[in-house]
């Protein structure tokens, strides 16, 4: 068996897809995808629910639909697949040690990798609530799995904490399969969730949202018997006095995904702290010489769409990064690092390089709280070089802005700073 | 059937008693009320073998604890059980901390502690950079050690079972009555569930428990068995291995009244613990953790080191140690009845002194006339297959030979189904998720069992041919799904 591929992309979820798709498109003749799972599409496989597909294919399609999209295109590309596989090490000189029952475990060269390996969900322990360790606590996805993938119930009264796009879309779904969904409690004065989910997933259900308030206690010795749930004031610190408690079998936690990004780290890739994914140039590729990164890896996206595109760039750089027998390391003069200013959580990409840069450079970024009508402004040296007007900003919605090469040659050699500026203060100024 | 000799718990004490007994001619049945072994202290503790400079000089805890510690290291050896002698260091931040860890150092020396020493605020931050500022000194003791708690008392018991000794769990003791017959006394240990059985020997080794078990060895003599378990529930946070490598050794602060402090070390699976607190509970089996405790536990940590990121916690968690209002383990016949050996108030440093308080119960129980012959075909060593300890070379042999080894269950602790299955087959057969994370580390990463759950529930139906409605999570009634409607 010949060890020897132009680009080995881990992950054969969405992003995986996507990026090994371009790779082949861009003239990457051997690409390999290894997927853990037995099937390809990721974690689109257990969203049996619509709304995906809305921005790239202009239709409405289920999450397995539009993995099959993909998967279909994967004919006759020459692309190959081995699922059931696991990669376990990737190192700095693009090798890939990976293992399946198949063909047992092996090492893979490449001439580039692609890091897809999607994220995982935030645990009860990451926000260490406290009380009893009973069963029926369970990540939203979790839960989900075992209900569209294995088809078992997971309990029959549930409370669900964290209003992200999972945690409401479980709501419904459980409240379709007979369950009683008690509330849906929300740590934050806002929802995480898209607004059409809000609407369709609790509003159409009669599902109450309780907005600044959490769990604050979990009782039952065996299986879950009930939940304390307190108001939290400004520094999100539970009110005394504030408490409610709920009977109920199930607490579904969606409470935030983390990239999952081991793989990587083991590899010595450079990790933002802000996105818990890689620091990257435009075009995905990390601090590693040939190794990138796109998809939930690199930072979490609201919706698949976004993942399909931000892959097809990383999927194009690594097939160009082949063809070219390497990338020059650019010049620091030619180069602009993002930096977040008053607002902004955290940019992808973080840095950008001219000389592999098209005409203009899309990034991508979410803002630390909610703002009504502001500015998004680009600063350099103190000086505003553009400004973006929106009526609203939201933490739960990705935004995005694209800087055209020129106004970037503005900053070359040293930063520019993405900041938000709430109109009304921003007159006063 | 008649038993020479029942253990009452089936923790760490029960199991290492077990494992001594099995290498002897004789019938022993090791019983639980709970549905595994090791489900009480000896799965919710600090994790750390003591060195043996805490205990006064004098005491059987003394002795029991420096012998505890060498032993440890034997039986981790031969039962292939993951076991680190990282060492310890006990912080001093005042004049008085460095008084109390001088009286530490002579404590250790009298009570034999291995080649302990004080070491000088320099040497301090050399052995461990991230200590904190404020540290002056601290008491260094090389023999001190990391474990894997449950998987100590797992192995002990698996390999008491290989060599004949038989085990009854769910079985939850309510009465015990004494006969005298021709060859003796005879005991029937009822429990609630209505199963009872017969033995000339009594051990009990119930933890928390051990108070209401002892009065049960008095026969209606007396009310008293001479101590009262007073037990203390200590909360802990357990982080990612991102956080593991902030110390290389364990930590711990100087000891007070009411335990030996907070300590924060690196786990023998490459994580970081920091805990436990220590508040007296009148509910002994509510492990429930509390904001106010963990608040405390946190708080205190913060003299060791300014350097944990909370935000990387996976876990918390609570134990409850069967302390006692003795200053002494209790390892003695009961007042009302020499054969029947209580080994109560083992507290800390009860995990550390299990090897030894078997070898100090075998004694007594041969003093109450317990005849104790050697097999000479005891099985005395165990071997497990643990694929991420394993070499690039090692794992291509492993895989192409057992494909099972090939496909990776657990992915944040690299758990394949090769070992999962060897789980589902071993001595003592796991009934719940936790069991089988307790004997191969599937579902104690970072994911907590979010990704692996499902699998690991489909393989426990597989291999055990059981419902998916029986599969439980932890304890009895802990079940993770239903049936939909249509499939039952």
């Amino acid at each position: 068996m010949d060890i020897r591929y132009d680009v080995i992309v881990i992950g054969g979820g969405p992003a995986g897809l996507a990026a090994a798709l371009e790779a082949n498109k861009n003239g990457a003749g051997r690409v390999l995808i290894l997927e853990r799972d037995k099937e390809l599409g990721g974690i689109l496989n257990q969203c049996i629910h619509n709304g995906f597909g809305l921005h790239y294919f202009k239709e409405q399609l289920t999450g397995p639909e539009y993995a099959h999209r993909f998967i279909a295109m994967l004919e006759g590309t020459g692309i190959e697949v081995k699922t059931d596989t696991m990669a376990l090490a990737v190192t700095p000189d693009k090798r890939v040690w990976a293992m399946s029952t198949a063909d047992g475990y092996r090492c893979f060269e490449a001439g580039a990798v692609i890091l897809a390996m999607g994220c995982r969900e935030r645990t009860r322990g990451a926000i260490s609530i406290p009380g009893e360790r009973p069963s029926g606590v369970f990540t939203a996805g979790a839960a989900q799995r075992y209900l569209n993938i294995e088809g078992y119930m997971v309990g029959r009264r549930v409370l669900i904490l964290g209003s992200g796009d999972i945690g409401l879309i479980m709501a419904r779904r459980l409240t379709l399969e007979g369950a009683k969904v008690l509330a849906v409690c929300e740590l934050m004065p806002y929802s995480n969730g898209l607004k059409r989910n809000i609407a369709q997933c609790l509003e159409d259900y009669d599902i109450p949202l309780y907005l600044s308030h959490t769990v604050t206690d979990i009782r039952g010795h065996s299986r879950l018997e009930g939940v304390t749930v307190s108001r939290v004031d400004e520094k999100l610190a539970p009110i005394p006095g504030t408490e409610m408690d709920f009977e109920c079998d199930t607490l579904l936690l969606s409470v935030g995904l983390i990239p999952e990004n081991e793989l990587s780290r083991s590899a010595g890739v450079p990790i933002d702290s802000r996105t818990n994914g890689a620091v990257v140039w435009q075009d995905r590729q990390t601090g590693l010489d040939g190794i990138f990164s796109c998809g939930n890896v690199l930072h979490v996206h609201d919706l698949v769409d976004f993942v399909t595109q931000e892959s097809m760039i990383a999927g194009r750089a690594a097939a160009e990064y082949v063809k070219a027998g390497g990338f020059k390391v650019p010049d620091a003069s030619r180069t602009v690092t993002l930096l977040n200013g008053s607002g902004v959580s955290y940019t992808v990409p973080q840095k950008i390089a001219f000389d592999r840069a098209e005409d203009s450079v899309e990034v991508f970024f979410r803002v630390r709280t909610t703002f009504g009508p502001s500015e998004i402004a680009v600063l350099h040296g103190g000086e505003r070089l553009a400004g973006f007007s929106r009526p609203q900003l939201l933490p739960a919605e990705m935004e995005r802005i694209t800087l055209p090469k020129a106004l970037l040659k503005n900053a070359a050699g040293g930063d520019l700073t993405i900041e938000i500026r709430p109109k009304d203060q921003g007159a006063s100024k | 059937m008649i038993y020479d000799a029942v253990i009452i718990g089936a923790g760490v004490t029960g199991c290492a008693i077990a494992r001594e007994l099995s290498r002897m001619k004789l019938s022993v049945l090791l019983t639980d009320r709970e549905n595994d072994v090791a489900c009480g202290a000896t799965r919710a503790n600090s994790a750390i073998i003591h060195a043996g400079y805490d205990p006064e000089p004098g005491t059987l805890m003394a002795r029991l604890n420096v012998e505890g510690c060498r032993l440890t290291g034997e039986i981790c050896e031969k039962l292939d059980v993951p076991f680190k002698r990282v060492g310890s260091l006990v912080l001093a931040f005042s004049d008085e901390d460095m008084k109390t860890i001088r009286r530490l150092y002579e404590n250790g020396v009298a009570n034999g502690v291995p080649e302990i020493r004080l070491i000088d605020r320099d040497e301090l931050r050399r052995l461990e950079p991230n200590v904190s500022e404020n540290a002056l000194g601290a008491l260094l003791a090389p023999s001190a050690g990391i474990i894997d708690p449950w998987g100590f008392a797992i192995a002990m018991a698996e390999n008491a079972v290989v060599n004949g000794v038989e085990y009854k769990l769910r079985f939850k003791v309510t009465s015990i009555e004494r006969e005298t017959t021709d060859s003796g006394t005879l005991f029937t240990v009822s429990a609630e569930n209505g199963e009872t059985v017969k033995a000339r020997y009594v051990i009990n080794a119930a933890g928390v428990h051990s108070g209401e078990i002892a009065k049960l060895g008095l026969f209606g003599t007396s009310d008293d068995p001479g101590f009262r378990i007073v037990p203390s529930k200590g909360q802990y946070f357990i982080l990612d291995k991102t956080q593991g490598r902030l110390f290389s050794r364990v930590m711990f602060q100087c000891p007070s009244a009411v335990g030996k402090g907070v300590l924060v070390s690196p786990t023998i699976h490459g994580n970081l613990i920091v805990g436990p607190d220590a508040v007296t509970t009148d509910e002994p089996d509510n492990t429930g953790t509390t904001k106010a405790a963990l608040d405390f536990v946190r708080s205190a940590a913060a003299r060791t080191t300014g350097k944990i990121v909370y935000r990387d916690n996976i876990r918390n968690f609570a134990g409850v140690r069967p302390n006692s209002d003795q200053k002494d383990f209790i390892i003695a016949p009961s007042a009302a009845e020499p054969h029947f050996i209580n080994v109560a108030g083992i507290k800390s440093p009860g995990l550390s002194s299990a090897p030894a308080i078997a070898l100090e119960v075998l004694k007594l129980l041969e003093n109450a006339g317990l005849e104790l012959v050697r097999k000479d075909d005891f099985i005395e060593t165990r071997r497990v297959t643990r694929f991420r300890h394993m070499d690039n070379e090692a794992r291509a042999k492993l895989v192409a030979e057992h494909p099972e080894f090939g496909r990776v269950i657990c992915r944040c602790e690299t758990v394949t189904e090769g070992e999962i299955i060897a789980a589902l087959h071993s001595p003592i057969t796991p009934v719940s998720i936790d069991g089988v994370k307790r004997r191969c580390n599937a579902g104690m990463g970072r994911c907590q069992g979010g990704f692996c759950g499902p699998r690991v529930l489909e393989l426990m139906v597989r291999e055990l041919g059981i419902s998916p409605e029986d599969v439980l999570k932890d304890r009895d009634g802990s079940w993770i799904v239903r049936l939909r409607d249509e499939q039952v």
